[in-house]
């Protein structure tokens, strides 16, 4: 059993069913990983990469063909403790349209408690809290098809905090969203990390939102490519480029300079950039 | 062009009615164009608010501005999909609801691919979807296939493509096909409404790079919508900023970059790349606009060398 | 633009008539749509036209919304009233060619015009005062007794609530699919019925499409949200009905006795 990982994935294989006369066609050939609780871990690839089926694979509602997963020891197969598992990770999905159900914000929030039994004034405390978390309180009453694609995702994260998880995985939750959806998104995702301990698995390629994590795991053609701090993966120019991923330009720019033989350190982000250059560029007259 | 505030456009950025403006037939012009939702209702709002620019035949054109900033409500004016509240909208020099009855034949030649384009795929087959526009101009079934099988070509659709289902296709192949249908039509302006959300890098590099080679190839005026300015950096002529209703800048990729700071005011970013050659700028270091990675490179080396400190 | 259609929809609010018990709602509202096809003289149509207009005020729900949805069906009330002037005996008031108005008519006329509107109007007091979910939640309730006859109330409730749910996003797609349609030059003003019904495919088929995509997604973030019917499931508002909901009821019931007593006692005015 998983003694350091709250989510333990052991060489997980997995293939959707064959349509007929095709022979199936592994999506995911042995991942293992672990997640450790009150981590943020950033899920990277391209579409196809299998990094949308682990997510599915972290509460259940996809089963490995072969190999284990488990949560906090729980093996994710056996159906009798679906719920539980479901209950401590909760997916997040990409379409903020197509994850709320009611017609009224709060009413929405209140689904996943009212379907594991939570008593009225339990579920009214935890609905309240969750569209705090969010910074959606105000919203409680309004209508969901009148809000922004990012307040609808951060009433479809509050709809998970109110059945108290320990673990969110959101599955590209802003690929849809305009810039000033993104950040709210994220901003979000980042407090409950760091205020309520809440451990975060967040799938994207966006590489951006990947530099701000505290691990990144890269995923190409069904395989782990790449794993470790974020400045660790980043270094790794060349094989990203190779497998056509993104590289923040802050990146790319002191790899290409280093390459030409000015000593320049990783950088990730603009500011680190413009402060390893400085320390490099003759001085100002 | 009465709507810009003079002492924020410098003259460089009436290209349209400058020098080259002269001579040149601007494809599409805009004459104090207005448009507002819900007239004479308690809801109205003004979503584009007098706006006048011309844009040049051939130009690849950059459209940002955060949401709700009325590029949206822009672009659907330029193929009558809406009808100006007030002010024209020009097209080859003529207003286009000149003959109300005749807004389908501007909509030939303004192709218009809106965001998710995939969602309105319909027929039983890829080249049959395609040929769906082309279709309904009135053209002979030759001609329209011709049409459509070149217009698969340009984003990259091999004939295996053609008598597939587009609804078992993957996403990004989806994307191109509705593209496709649109560039069919052959229109002389093609306006895309971010054409890469969504994508993978993988897919966004590989449609910008089509985008730009039809742009090429063809000749014709492009408009691209988009959240990244990354890629719009990298491909555009000129950058038109929509900003509360209003057309705050349109001039040149790199002057409008150049703008960082004015920029970030109306909640828009400048390229990582343009941000980092900005703020050595400031810190005295003679640098110039950098929109790409090379340029930057460019603008760097010889400042480096002579910083000595070269391994 | 479509989704500029008023459907009749919910707004937020803190009066009496919003704290009510939506089963009572229902039920009370109900019969009064009864009594207004029971009243059978202006007496009786007037008390419940007062007690309409009372229900309305104390929804606290300002006139502009309740114009707006009587308005929509302004026609319907205009064409049947000018139908039904027609019919009914009594004295001759106007007469034109074939045409005639007799004084029996005019009453037709105004009995059928106040049912409809009135009928319009109870039911927006309702719609207005009572969230989808809570309707639909007192619906489930309602029917809880046919759980005996294998009625799948649950599931019932739980599809209207995802139907209001997704009516206004569906009808926004719609709208954006339909642009998209004719600018590639779609054509769907002219032509005859075969063609127009045809032309109609490029939005049905994507509609379609994406409605069975939307569907698969809630699907799965039901299930992720440990959704399994209902079986087990608590809510986060519990029906109770309160002396509030007693008081109410009474009224009605008093205005539904007023009705009948003059009809008894009083001569009817319809032909």
């Amino acid at each position: 059993m998983s003694e350091n990982g709250f989510i333990s994935a052991r060489d997980v294989v997995f293939a959707y069913e064959p349509e007929e006369g095709q022979a199936p066609r592994n999506v995911l050939e042995g991942v293992s990983m672990e997640i450790r609780r009150g981590e943020f871990v950033a899920l990277l690839g391209h579409n196809g990469s299998g990094k949308s089926t682990m997510a599915k694979m972290f509460n259940a509602m996809l089963l490995p063909t072969g190999g284990k997963v488990f949560v906090e020891g729980m093996d994710t197969v056996d159906e009798s403790i679906v719920f539980e598992i479901r209950r401590r990770v909760g997916l997040v999905l990409q379409n903020p349209d197509n994850q709320l159900v009611a017609s009224v914000v709060e009413e929405d929030v209140a689904f996943g408690p009212e379907n594991l039994g939570v008593p009225p004034e339990e579920i009214r405390r935890r609905v309240d809290e969750a569209l705090r978390a969010v910074g959606m309180y105000d919203f409680r009453l309004n209508a969901p098809y009148k809000l922004s694609g990012g307040q609808k995702q951060r009433i479809a994260i509050a709809g998970i905090i109110a059945m108290e998880p320990d673990c969110i995985v959101l599955d590209e939750p802003t690929a849809m969203l305009d810039p000033q959806g993104r950040t709210e998104v994220l901003e979000t995702i980042h407090r409950l990390n760091r205020e309520k301990g809440i451990t975060i698995v967040l799938i994207t390629h966006y590489m951006d939102e990947a530099v701000q994590a505290g691990r990144v795991i890269v995923m190409d053609g069904g395989r782990i490519l790449l794993t470790g701090s974020p400045r660790e993966v980043f270094s790794q120019v060349e094989l990203l480029k190779q497998h056509q991923l993104d590289v923040p330009q802050a990146t790319e720019l002191t790899h290409r300079l280093r390459g030409m033989g000015f000593p320049m350190p990783c950088t990730l982000t603009a500011e680190e950039c413009v402060e390893a250059l400085a320390a490099y560029l003759p001085p100002v007259k | 062009m009465p709507s810009y505030e003079p002492d924020r456009l410098r003259p460089a950025s009436y290209a349209g009615m400058t020098q080259k403006g002269q001579n040149a037939m601007a494809v599409i012009e805009l004459k104090n164009l207005t448009y507002t939702y819900g007239e004479g209702t308690p809801f109205r709002r003004t979503a584009v608010d007098n706006v006048s620019l011309s844009i040049e035949k051939g130009e690849l054109i950059g459209v940002i501005g955060h949401t709700g900033s009325g590029k949206s409500t822009l672009i659907q004016t330029l193929n009558g999909l809406l009808r100006p509240t007030s002010g024209q909208v020009l097209l080859n020099g003529k207003d286009i609801w000149a003959e109300p009855k005749k807004i389908r034949q501007v909509r030939f030649q303004v192709g218009m691919v809106f965001q998710y384009p995939e969602y309105q795929l319909f027929e039983e087959t890829v080249i049959k979807d395609i040929a769906f526009g082309p279709g309904n101009m009135g053209l002979t079934p030759e001609e329209t296939l011709e049409r459509a099988k070149k217009a698969a070509a340009f984003v990259g659709l091999s004939e295996d493509f053609y008598e597939k289902s587009p609804f078992e296709l993957s996403g990004g192949e989806k994307r191109r096909v509705a593209i496709a249908g649109v560039i069919a039509m052959d229109p002389d302006v093609l306006v895309l409404d971010e054409p890469t959300a969504g994508l993978d890098p993988r897919g966004r590099d590989v449609l910008l790079a089509q985008i730009l080679s039809y742009h090429k190839v063809r000749g014709n005026t492009v408009l691209l919508v988009s959240h990244s300015m990354e890629d719009v950096a990298r491909i555009a002529d000129r950058i038109l900023v929509m900003n509360s209703s209003h057309a705050a800048m349109f001039g040149p990729t790199r002057e409008v970059f150049a703008r960082g700071e004015e920029l970030e005011r109306m909640g828009l970013r400048v390229p990582q790349i343009t941000k980092i050659l900005a703020s050595l700028r400031e810190r005295g270091w003679p640098v110039g606009t950098a929109l790409t990675l090379e340029e930057a490179v460019r603008e760097l080396y010889p400042l480096l060398e002579k910083g000595g400190v070269r391994a | 633009m479509i989704r500029d259609i008023a459907l009749g929809q919910y707004i937020p609010g803190d009066s009496v008539v919003h704290r009510m018990d939506p089963r009572v709602k229902i039920v009370l509202i109900f019969l009064f749509i009864v009594f207004l096809f029971v009243a059978q003289n202006f007496v009786s149509l007037l008390l419940l036209v007062v007690s309409v207009a009372v229900t309305m005020l104390f929804s606290g729900i300002s006139l502009r919304h309740y114009l707006r949805s009587v308005k929509a069906i302004l026609f319907i009330v205009l064409f049947t009233s000018v139908l039904n002037l027609f019919y009914g005996g009594g004295e001759t008031l106007l007469k034109a060619g074939f045409m005639e108005i007799k004084s029996g008519g005019v009453s037709n006329a105004i009995f059928i015009a106040v049912r409809i509107v009135s009928l319009i109007l109870l039911s927006a007091v309702l719609t207005f005062t009572t969230s989808p979910t809570s309707l639909t939640d007192a619906i489930e309730r309602l029917m809880k007794p046919l759980k005996v006859f294998h009625v799948k109330v649950h599931e019932i409730a739980m599809m209207m609530t995802i139907a209001l749910r997704f009516v206004p996003t569906l009808l926004e797609e719609t709208d954006k699919i339909m642009s998209a349609q004719k600018a590639r030059g779609a054509d769907m003003e002219s032509g005859g019925l075969v063609q127009r019904a045809k032309a109609l495919l490029p939005i049905l088929i994507p509609l379609f499409v994406s409605s069975f995509r939307r569907a698969y997604d809630l699907a799965m973030a039901m299930e992720c949200r440990c959704y399994h019917g209902g079986e087990g499931r608590t809510k986060l508002k519990v029906l109770r009905a309160g002396k509030r909901d007693a008081f109410a009821a009474v009224l009605v019931v008093l205005v539904c006795a007023g009705v009948i007593v003059s009809n008894i006692f009083l001569p009817g005015a319809l032909s």
